[in-house]
């Protein structure tokens, strides 16, 4: 029988049976339908999020439209909507496929399409497809209410130019801004200002270190340099504290001109990252047999050490970590170190548990260097600087986040129309495995749910958690009561 | 990326489980107007069912009862914290049952019964957020029941009958809590056994120690319905995944459970009191392990259902040509705190339930029945769900009710 006959068949027999008695009927003694929602002290009705990748909807390594529409703001605007929550713009892309047209050219290096996951050989891959989001012949015009440019650190919010399209040439500017700044020479925070917001995130910082954890610190740590001038740094480059400390606290007191209120997200922890935690420093299984050739071939190399020590040109435990030995079983891998004693012997060192390997190295780990048999990288052949984070670097990255916590913690408390959310704290229940009530996501690569391929961004249902802890803090802090959204009706990864 | 990540596709697949599902006590339009109360109650052919040895104790010869009953059932879920709800689009449920028994001698009677006990099914809506544990399963079964009751004396009978019984179980559940194909729809799997045989027995003790009152036994045993390599179709599986995961049979073990009734009826005037006292011995259920025979492997769901009471309640009274019944049992649920799955969410529960019989002749009487099963509303949770190496919960409240109208004729010689 149909649903339809069934729905009447009930009705029927409750009617006549039960004679319309309210205990005869099917329901809950509070439905969640009948809950009065409100926004408390808070005026939602023109919502601007301001950011990064992690606020466009960047996921899979790509921008494409539905990362974009379930992107944590615009599951926030769709809750928001329940209580007088205006409409929310977003700079959407053209396409699922993600990626980058420039001038009608294609730029899979930089541009990419998507990641899927391809579950035969069980390792990502960008989805087929040519992008059609052009950035320089079809610019959007009007304002938006998701102001998160992928690719912005904290001060290029604050950079004019960052939107003109004669600057990407130089990488003056980000063809994500060049797509929907409203002029040339606007910058982002302006564009969000104008809108006048009754209401906005803020979650910046995460690439004025992030950018320089995922190229293996091989970049620049201009607080350490003393360099305040965001004219002179690279791409790869740690912001200075003290110039993302000025830029932050600029850009709040701009946000809350117009009246609203706020919410701060403060920068994760890169070890909570499945970029830089889901290789192991031990990734290679090796018999008896190919760890006896690899020692021999380390033999000479380890004699140059052991005469160093012999010299006192390092210590006892600096020879002990520069010694490399493979023995049967999972084997450390051989990687170049800058931080060990220059005496002429080469920088190398196997890594240990401090040591992070980046998710990309997963593919090149045990490949021949130039199809060239004696050189297998991490084994024969030390693996570059760019393919890992070692202690010190680790360390630097950390410095500079607890300054940027610091500066975003002390913003928050200073005006009681702003709350924080930690990222940290939301991060380490992610690695913990996180139940939300349906199912559980925890950080692990592909099959956690809560990461997407890129292994940085969150796929759909990690923007759901954080929505939530938004939510949460919004309720609390601002007297509200706003509905949360079920995580495990967004979707995770996808399978080619 | 290869090395490190080749544990990802297991750990999509959770394991599929199947359903404890419960039997309906629907299985005769008499007992029903009378909280289903009969152990101690001969009045026609229905003792097959409730006490093979009541049939000795029937006043007429030859007796046919049968009948059915249109059951409707709806189970609601909501959980605020995700502020997520869904609800149940059950079919109607049919359970047939038709009963005969004849008197060979003055000691012995036989007869036949028919019946339908597990006719129901549970549809979820379709990606409902518990999805990854049961979007629908129905289970149905005939039972076949050839009886024979010996009468010692005018106190004491006592009756058996072996069953045989048919059925066939459908159920379909996603992957995952995530795991969709290319255009996005969820993976899945259906697993469907049909004509599934198993044996049982049904067997009972009745005494009239006074001219007013009856004293009944009774003990339904376990049947066990094996399912082998029956049919597992997995559906949406990702183009990449579907050589791990294609197509193919699982076998499995469905118990339903013994059952035992203690009952006693008091006869005055024209009236019939009735209480009847159910154990149900849930507590032989506590996995259902499901194998396949591709790499989703051996799926192991654990259940831990503790044995069950149930105390039902009847009255009847005659007027003239006819017969008025009301009743009204207590049945407790076999589910422990931590294992409520939604396909079997189910509360204590409440029955009441009406009945009545029209006299057409001295032969032919026409009966029916009314029910309605009230559950209070319950938070229930499901924590052993593996996902990832990891056993999350599934939480949330439900509201369950059930009613339902019964017809049927019954005809003695």
């Amino acid at each position: 029988m149909t649903s339809e006959k069934n729905k009447q068949l009930r009705l029927a027999f409750i009617s006549v049976f039960c004679f319309g008695l309210p205990a005869c009927e099917n329901e809950f003694d509070h439905p969640i339908s009948e809950i009065n929602y409100h926004s408390g002290s808070t005026d939602l009705s023109t919502y601007i999020s301001v950011g990064d990748s992690l606020t466009a909807g960047f996921a899979d390594g790509a921008l494409y439209r539905s990362g974009q529409e379930s992107s944590f703001p615009a599951i926030l605007a769709q809750q928001f909507s329940q209580v007088g929550g205006g409409e929310f713009i977003q700079p959407l892309t053209r396409d699922n496929l993600g990626g980058l047209l420039i001038n009608g050219q294609t730029d899979y290096e930089h541009f990419p399409t998507r990641l899927v996951f391809n579950g035969t050989s069980q390792s990502p891959e960008p989805i087929s497809g040519i992008p059609s989001t052009e950035v320089l012949s079809n610019t959007l015009t009007g304002y938006f209410n998701n102001m998160g440019v992928p690719g912005a650190k904290s001060f290029h919010l604050i950079s004019p130019g960052y939107g003109n399209a004669d600057g990407l040439a130089l990488e003056k500017s980000n063809p994500y801004f060049v797509r929907f700044a409203s002029s040339a020479e606007a910058r982002i925070v302006d564009d969000a200002i104008a809108q006048q917001s009754s209401f906005f995130t803020l979650w910046i910082g995460n690439n004025d270190i992030l950018s320089y954890a995922t190229d293996g610190g091989t970049g620049v740590d201009q607080n350490k340099e003393n360099n305040v001038d965001p004219e002179t740094y690279a791409s790869k480059d740690i912001t200075h504290p003290a110039l993302f400390q000025q830029t932050y606290q600029g850009l709040v007191s701009a946000l809350l001109a117009s009246g609203g209120k706020g919410v701060l997200i403060n920068i994760p922890d890169i070890s909570l990252i499945p970029y830089f935690t889901t290789v192991p420093y031990n990734p290679v299984p090796l018999d008896e047999s190919t760890a006896g050739k690899l020692n021999a071939a380390y033999t000479d190399y380890n004699d140059v050490i052991q005469d160093a020590l012999a010299n006192n040109l390092i210590t006892d435990k600096e020879a002990s970590v520069r010694t490399i030995h493979f023995s049967a079983g999972q084997n450390a891998v051989v990687i170049k170190d800058e931080a060990l004693t220059d005496f002429g012997a080469p920088l190398i060192r196997q890594t240990s548990s401090t040591d992070l390997l980046l998710l990309p190295v997963s593919s090149k780990i045990g490949t021949a260097k130039d199809n060239e048999p004696t050189q297998i990288w991490g084994l024969s052949l030390a693996l570059d600087d760019a393919d890992v984070l070692t202690p010190t670097e680790i360390s630097t990255i950390e410095t500079a986040r607890s300054a940027y916590n610091n500066t975003i913690r002390q913003a928050a408390e200073a005006d009681e129309n702003l709350r924080l959310v930690d990222s940290e704290i939301l991060l380490k229940n992610v690695q913990a495995g996180f139940s939300y009530g349906t199912g559980l996501v925890d950080a692990k690569y592909a099959s956690g749910g809560a990461f997407s391929l890129d292994g940085i961004h969150l796929t759909a249902r990690g923007n759901a958690i954080v929505a939530n802890t938004i939510i949460a803090e919004i309720n609390t802090g601002f007297g509200a009561k706003l509905p949360s959204v079920d995580p495990g009706a967004y979707t995770t990864i996808f399978i080619k | 990326m290869k090395k490190t990540l080749s544990v990802a596709a297991c750990l999509f697949i959770a394991s599929p489980s199947f359903a404890g599902a419960y039997r309906l006590a629907l299985q005769g339009q008499k007992a029903l107007g009378m909280g289903h109360t009969g152990v101690a109650i001969t009045e026609s052919a229905e003792v097959v069912f409730f006490n093979p040895a009541g049939m000795a104790f029937l006043s007429t010869d030859f007796n046919i009862t049968g009948g059915t009953t249109l059951v409707s059932s709806e189970t609601l879920y909501q959980s605020e914290a995700s502020n997520t709800a869904s609800k149940t689009d059950n079919p109607i449920g049919t359970p047939l049952n038709l009963y005969l028994t004849k008197k060979y001698n003055k000691q012995f009677s036989y007869g036949l019964g028919l019946y339908t006990p597990y006719g129901n099914a549970v549809e979820w809506e379709k990606n409902w957020p518990g999805s990854h544990l049961v979007n629908n399963i129905e289970l149905k079964a005939i039972f076949i029941q050839p009886t024979i009751s010996f009468q010692f004396n005018e106190q004491l009978s006592i009756g058996f009958g072996p069953t045989y019984v048919n059925g066939l179980v459908e159920f379909n559940r996603n992957l995952s809590t995530s795991l969709a194909d290319s255009n996005g729809q969820r993976s899945n799997v259906t697993i469907e056994a049909s004509n599934i045989d198993a044996w049982g027995y049904n067997a009972g003790l009745l005494a009239k120690p006074g001219e007013k009152i009856t004293l009944g036994l009774s003990y339904r045993s376990k049947i066990n319905l094996k399912a082998k390599n029956e049919s597992a179709d997995f559906r949406n599986v990702p183009t990449s995944m579907t050589t791990i995961f294609p197509d193919t049979s699982f076998s499995a073990d469905l118990i339903l459970p013994a059952e035992l009734t203690l009952g006693l009826s008091y006869n005055f005037n024209d009236t019939t009191l009735a209480f009847d006292f159910n154990r149900t011995f849930w507590s032989e259920y506590e996995n259902l392990n499901v194998s396949f025979n591709n790499s989703a492997g051996t799926s192991l769901n654990p259940r831990n259902y503790k044995d069950s009471n149930a105390w039902r309640f009847g009255i009847q009274h005659k007027i003239n040509d006819w017969f008025i019944r009301g009743g009204l049992y207590l049945d407790k649920t076999p589910v422990k705190n931590g294992y409520y799955t939604p396909e079997t969410a189910r509360n204590d529960s409440l029955g009441l339930t009406a009945g009545a019989s029209y006299e057409v002749s001295k032969k032919l009487e026409l009966d029916f029945s009314f029910f309605y099963l009230h559950l209070d509303e319950f938070e229930g949770s499901y924590d052993f769900y593996e996902q990832s190496g990891t056993l999350t919960a599934f939480k949330g409240q439900y509201k369950t009710s059930a009613i339902g109208l019964g017809a049927g004729f019954n005809y003695k010689i």
